[in-house]
């Protein structure tokens, strides 16, 4: 009946999922607002625990096998034969320290600005990034189902707490949309169990569906991985959402919570519904394209720093999908580069307003002007984040980009030339936002008032512009680690399950 | 006929070890109602503490039951003591348990509890468990109904406890007429399928109906009954009407008590008379369930929105979450295949319990936050409760998400075993339309979490709880999400009694 046990040891998905979980208990158990330096402290203790067992993931990872690894299964409900199974691939493999890394970020950059309901902010933070991680290691339909859906959870609160005055509306838009989408997907959870008779996603891989079958299952899955990432016309909450939550909230939010609905569509729609993706990707191609295009356009000329930023992303996750649904090397490749790349870019964008917003209380870009003036080492990494924002050459943002615009054209010629504007848009928006908030005279006396970047600050922003040069420069580890599974999925997907 | 009533009059004796359980409880309430006669005022933590002992008493002879694991008819097989009735009847008891430990302080301050009234709030709540105990075990239409009058009078007689006081009297009265007339439409019904039958056995209804001799119109006219009455008892579209005023306006204490356990015990009449019962007529009360669930799932989701007063508020959403129950009792038969009978039926037996274990919790919390004059029962009084306790908020959070359907919270697993069951029936539309209507759900289940977490407190005294209730209470919120991450166990063993019972 029920397959044998099957650990790896040390597990370190189960450490990399857990251990933050149960650092994220320990700190809303004991935390209280008396106490609140121990609770900062615990809580960037077990942020860099957590990294630690992710850290082999990386250095053990063998680029040459096909498949899934450091795979780990215990039966969890007998009854649906439903398993705990985890393991990482090419494609998810890099989110997971990704998580890890962003959310000490995040604990970091929460230090002095969080004052109140300090445990309930940091341990909300640990858990979404144990549950996080999760999303990307489960292999098991239920499970991923699970974590997916319980992210919602912590998110809500940190927007509806810690956010700003339209905070209420904004959670529960957040929360409402992913909901709605990702209630469908159960369904085709529960469809694919039944014809399978089983949750391994990778069983769902193999499983030969009808035409009919596949669109509907493909458009389930669509309705709540679309909303995630976000693609037009479904994104309007992010916007919403990344305005009104705290600076750790829209750095998680861009930084890793879109990237699930991007992993999703890897890991479940191009592969259980190989046929309907194909038939179905002009259209995924298309809303991608308006998402670059017209939301690039949007992003120009917002006056809401983190507006702008929050349409950037999703500007930035239209060439993700972009990239995944024309079924080439490049573009899934790519895809996937940017999705890493967006993770640190958008991240430490949103950690720069966040500085801003700390100082003056203020994001709207007309309320500064000349802060090079007085801010000169912050001045530095803006113009850093936002040329790899705009996708120059020796960032990361870079190679995302140019693999997928390549891949574009591969694909077809008109593509490509409409993907290629919007490194123009990028580069306007981006450098636009940066000549009137950083150059120019000092424009008023808040202004002249900023003081640069403290040691924190400046300790989180170097960490971040050294991943994102890093990866600019030498992508080469990361674009080995995707290779092997990015082709064996499009091997399998080029291959119909349609029963003849 | 004759032979099939000799038979089973043969086998039948007056084996009592399976209504242990029920004999204890009834001596025991009696005697619990003696004793507090001569109990003092500001003694009463005797009664409190002796009906807890007797519930104790009760599950041990149950469990004993259920760990045998054997079906046992006794009474001329009036009575039936299976694994699905000693579990059900294991978290009647937990529930009522709960219950009580949770109603102490709050009846206390509002005088149920004293002067003439004593401790009859606790000798009715065993009356009406005894009765919720028969109704579970109840093998024949005669047994099962006698089990239904125990309970609701002692019920009725409880919402109208505090008599001073007009809405519960208006509670009291509504839920009286009301009963009466669901009661009347269930008698009636029973004595159709009787004149079509022959019998008020379960066991030899559900034989003779599955003959073609049998007049079908009879038995049809007769389910008809059946079917209204007992939607009238779970509370679910078009016979729902009740349900509000009654949840709004009894004590809080009393709304526990005649929201949460019978829930359980009445889902156990459903089973006895319509999957055990009627199977050959499985056609025809499914179609009728079906359009019973559809509604309920609509009119409670929606309805539920608009509501200002939370227990208002809760007891739409029960409309909404029986209609999920339903949903998972009209998949259980298709055209004549019952091999997931006990898949689906074993979920919604799921369900219930889940959805009776958060109910006792939410409504407990209710009554955590109320104090003497004043009853809590506004969303907005729940303002501020993320810093007012931050504990009993997380728990109110976790009990909020469990109601709609997030995991880890349990009710998500609770929803998922239910849309298995409907999809796996291959109604995938259902399925659809259950999850749309729960997504209107969420909604005001995240109200409240909004209103615990985002909104300032208007009243920022600090809330004073018995230690025994914090206990109870912290653990109830813990259990829901144990529950959700560990499954499996209860899962297994709601099939495995769901199949025993079916299969005798």
């Amino acid at each position: 009946m029920m397959q044998s046990t099957i650990s790896t040891f040390p597990p370190y998905l189960s450490l990399a999922i857990w251990l933050p979980i149960l650092f994220g208990v320990l700190v809303l158990a004991i935390g209280r607002d008396k106490n609140a330096g121990m609770v900062r402290l615990m809580s960037l203790a077990g942020a860099v625990v957590s990294l630690l067992p992710t850290i082999p993931l990386i250095a053990n990872f063998d680029n040459a096998a096909h498949g899934m690894q450091f795979y780990e299964q215990a039966a969890w409900i007998d009854r649906f034969n439903i398993f705990y199974r985890l393991g990482v691939d090419g494609l998810s493999l890099w989110f997971v320290p990704l998580t890890a890394f962003i959310t000490i970020i995040v604990v970091a950059a929460a230090w002095q600005v969080i004052e109140e309901r300090v445990a309930q902010y940091m341990g909300s933070f640990l858990i979404l990034s144990g549950l996080m991680i999760g999303v990307f290691c489960a292999l098991d339909g239920l499970l991923f189902y699970f974590f997916f859906e319980a992210t919602l959870i912590p998110m809500f609160i940190i927007i509806g707490v810690f956010g700003g005055p339209n905070r209420v509306y904004a959670a529960f838009k957040f929360f409402l949309y992913t909901f709605f989408g990702s209630l469908l997907t159960l369904v085709a959870i529960v469809y694919l169990y039944n014809a399978s008779g089983s949750f391994d996603i990778l069983e769902w891989h193999r499983l030969p569906l009808t035409m009919k079958e596949q669109i509907l299952i493909f458009i389930a899955f669509f309705m709540a991985f679309a909303v995630k990432v976000p693609m037009w016309p479904v994104h309007t909450w992010l916007p919403d959402a990344h305005v009104e939550a705290p600076t750790g909230g829209s750095v998680v939010l861009a930084a890793i919570m879109l990237k699930l609905g991007a992993y999703g569509f890897l890991r479940f729609s191009l592969p259980i519904t190989p046929d309907a993706s194909q038939y179905l990707a002009p259209v995924v191609i298309g809303l991608s394209l308006v998402a670059v295009i017209y939301i690039g356009l949007v992003a120009l000329v917002q006056k809401d720093m983190k507006k702008l930023v929050a349409y950037s992303s999703i500007a930035h996750m239209g060439f993700v999908t972009l990239g995944f649904f024309m079924f080439n090397d490049l573009g899934v490749q790519g895809g996937l580069m940017q999705s890493i790349s967006h993770g640190f870019v958008s991240g430490a964008m949103f950690l720069c307003i966040g500085v801003l917003y700390d100082r003056v209380h203020s994001r709207e870009i007309a309320d500064y002007g000349g802060v090079v003036n007085t801010m000169p080492k912050f001045a530095a990494f803006v113009v850093l984040f936002s040329m790899a924002n705009a996708g120059l050459p020796a960032t990361s943002g870079f190679i995302g980009e140019f693999m997928v615009i390549l891949g574009a054209v591969e694909f077809n010629f008109w593509t490509g030339v409409a993907s290629g504007t919007a490194l123009i848009l990028g580069a306007a928006y981006s450098l636009w936002m940066v000549k009137r908030v950083i150059f120019g005279p000092v424009a008023n006396k808040k202004v002249a008032a900023l003081t640069d970047l403290n040691g924190r600050e400046f300790a989180i922003l170097s960490v971040l512009a050294i991943a994102t040069l890093a990866m600019g420069l030498y992508p080469a580890p990361i674009a080995d680690t995707l290779q092997v599974s990015v082709t064996d999925l499009l091997q399998h997907v080029a291959v119909s399950k349609v029963p003849q | 006929m004759n032979e099939m009533n000799s038979t089973l009059l043969s086998a039948a004796d007056t084996n009592l070890v399976p209504v242990y359980a029920e004999i204890f409880l009834l001596i025991a309430t009696s005697a619990i109602l003696l004793i507090d006669l001569f109990l003092k005022e500001g003694k009463r933590n005797l009664t409190y503490g002796l009906s807890l002992l007797a519930i104790g008493g009760c599950a041990a002879f149950s469990f004993m039951d259920f760990s045998s694991g054997a079906t046992v008819y006794t009474f001329s097989s009036m009575y039936v003591s299976d694994p699905m009735s000693n579990l059900l009847k294991m978290f009647t008891y937990l529930a009522t348990a709960m219950t009580i430990v949770y109603s102490r302080q709050y009846a206390g301050e509002r005088g149920m509890m004293s002067g003439n009234l004593g401790g009859e709030f606790y000798s009715l709540a065993l009356f009406s468990m005894l009765g919720q105990m028969i109704m579970i075990s109840g093998n024949s239409m005669l047994s099962i109904y006698l089990g239904l009058e125990l309970m609701s009078l002692s019920l009725y007689a409880l919402v109208a406890l505090r008599r001073d006081h007009a809405v519960s009297t208006e509670a009291a009265m509504k839920y009286f007429i009301l009963g009466a007339l669901a009661s009347g439409f269930l008698l009636y019904g029973i004595s159709m399928i009787y004149g079509a039958t022959g019998s008020l056995d379960i066991t030899t209804i559900g034989q003779v109906a599955a003959s073609p001799d049998t007049n079908r119109t009879i038995l049809v006219f007769g389910l008809v009954f059946v079917v209204a009455g007992l939607a009238f008892k779970l509370g679910v579209v078009p016979f729902h009407m009740w349900v509000p005023d009654v949840v709004q306006g009894s004590p809080t204490a009393v709304t526990l008590l005649l929201g949460g356990a019978p829930k359980i015990a009445t889902f156990a009449i459903v089973i006895r008379i319509l999957a055990e019962g009627l199977p050959s007529m499985a056609f025809d009360w499914q179609q009728m369930l079906m359009v019973v669930a559809v509604l309920s799932l609509a009119f409670g989701n929606i309805t539920a929105i608009a509501q200002t007063n939370i227990k208002r508020m809760l007891a739409y959403s029960t409309i909404a979450q029986m209609g999920f129950v339903v949903l998972a009792l009209v998949v259980g038969n298709v055209d004549g295949d019952t091999t997931n009978a006990a898949a689906a039926y074993s979920a919604a037996m799921y369900y219930t319990i889940i959805y009776v274990l958060t109910t006792v919790g939410t409504f407990g919390l209710i009554m955590m936050l109320a104090r003497a004059g004043h009853e809590a029962e506004l969303i907005s009084d729940f303002k501020g409760l993320g810093k007012r306790s931050p504990w009993f908020a997380i728990v109110a959070t976790i009990l909020m998400f469990s109601l709609a359907g997030v995991p880890p919270m349990v009710g998500f697993i609770a929803k998922y075993a239910v849309l298995q069951a409907v999809a796996n029936a291959g109604m995938v539309w259902l399925a659809v339309v259950a999850v749309l209507f729960s997504l209107i759900g969420a909604f005001y289940y995240l109200r409240i979490v909004k209103t615990i977490w985002f909104d300032d407190a208007v009243d920022t005294s600090a809330i004073s709880t018995p230690t025994d209730m914090r206990v109870i209470m912290s653990l109830n919120g813990v259990a829901i999400v144990a529950l959700g991450v560990v499954p499996g166990g209860l899962l297994a063993i709601c099939y495995t009694a769901m199949q025993a019972t079916l299969g005798s």
